[in-house]
């Protein structure tokens, strides 16, 4: 949708037009069902997360300014509707605002087993899938936010710091904290063929 | 980078200089000149060579990904929810429901 299109679509949304919401929610849901199923890892909260976005976004239309698109602004929505419930959730173990500190001991590489020699079949299997979508779901939610939309979304870095009230600098190191830590837990799991619950 | 065993004749902080700089690196959007120290680097390091080539392949998989489908069920409980039910259709991929599942 062209910047021109999306105006006339804020307008009509802004005004109340009910045809407006329901393009509103058919061009995005599937988008932001798909995020909340990443950050979640169940249908369930995922579900409650999707109509929680497009109810606040409802009630808060009429505040848009448009100083990012409509997609944008429904992303940021959802990943603080996600990020506060796994914030009640588990309010020992997860900590939403993590610190942006460095820990180099975290990041240092420890597994060099180069997979990429691996047959491609090998790497796509759906056991792999599986592992991979685990993994990502184990991330602490302030490194899995950045990766899902920026990895996997495919949102722009500019977009995805947007969306999560970041700045620029905060997205590049946690999506490397990210990416380092996914990169050694498939390292792992390859170079052992699965990987032992010990190591979760 | 840190390698366990593995000999190579310079110190491994000279690896973990090069640490902040990978997913620049492998995004494409690293300085000219670190870009140039990293190659340099890593045609000496075979393990900075193997995490610069996992990291890629890694975000690769992922982006190869299938993408979770929302299932239609779900979409007609959101319009219900925003009252939008007089707007809502099935799509008619969704038939073939995504077998993906959570994640």
């Amino acid at each position: 949708m062209d910047t021109s299109d999306e105006a006339v679509l804020v307008a009509r949304l802004q005004a109340g037009d009910q045809a407006a919401y329901a393009q509103l929610v058919e061009e995005h849901a599937g988008r932001i069902y798909r995020l909340a199923l990443r950050m979640m890892g169940n249908e369930a909260d995922a579900e409650d997360v999707l109509q929680e976005t497009f109810l606040s976004a409802f009630k808060s239309i009429d505040t848009f300014q448009a100083r990012s698109s409509l997609s944008t602004w429904l992303y940021r929505i959802a990943s603080n509707v996600a990020l506060m419930r796994l914030r009640r959730n588990e309010p020992v173990q997860v900590s939403v605002d993590e610190p942006l500190e460095r820990d180099d001991g975290e990041l240092i590489p420890r597994q060099f087993f180069d997979f990429c020699c691996l047959p491609e079949e090998e790497l796509v299997r759906d056991e792999v899938r599986q592992e991979m979508k685990r993994a990502v779901e184990e991330l602490p939610p302030s490194l899995r936010s950045v990766f899902v939309l920026r990895d996997i979304e495919e949102l722009s870095t500019s977009e995805t710091a947007d969306a999560l009230d970041l700045s620029i600098s905060a997205v590049k190191s946690r999506l490397m904290r990210a990416r380092l830590k996914l990169r050694e837990r498939l390292s792992l799991y390859f170079s052992h063929g699965s990987i032992s619950t010990e190591t979760r | 980078m840190g390698a366990t065993g593995h000999s190579h004749d310079h110190d491994q902080h000279d690896c973990r200089r090069y640490l902040d700089g990978l997913s620049d690196y492998v995004d494409g959007t690293l300085g000219e000149e670190l870009c140039r120290e990293l190659e340099a680097h890593m045609a000496e390091c075979e393990n900075c060579r193997v995490v610069v080539n996992t990291l890629t392949k890694t975000i690769t998989l992922y982006h190869q990904l299938p993408s979770p489908v929302m299932p239609d069920t779900v979409k007609e409980r959101l319009y219900t929810v925003l009252d939008l039910k007089p707007f809502y259709h099935p799509a008619a991929s969704d038939a073939q429901a995504d077998t993906d599942q959570p994640g």
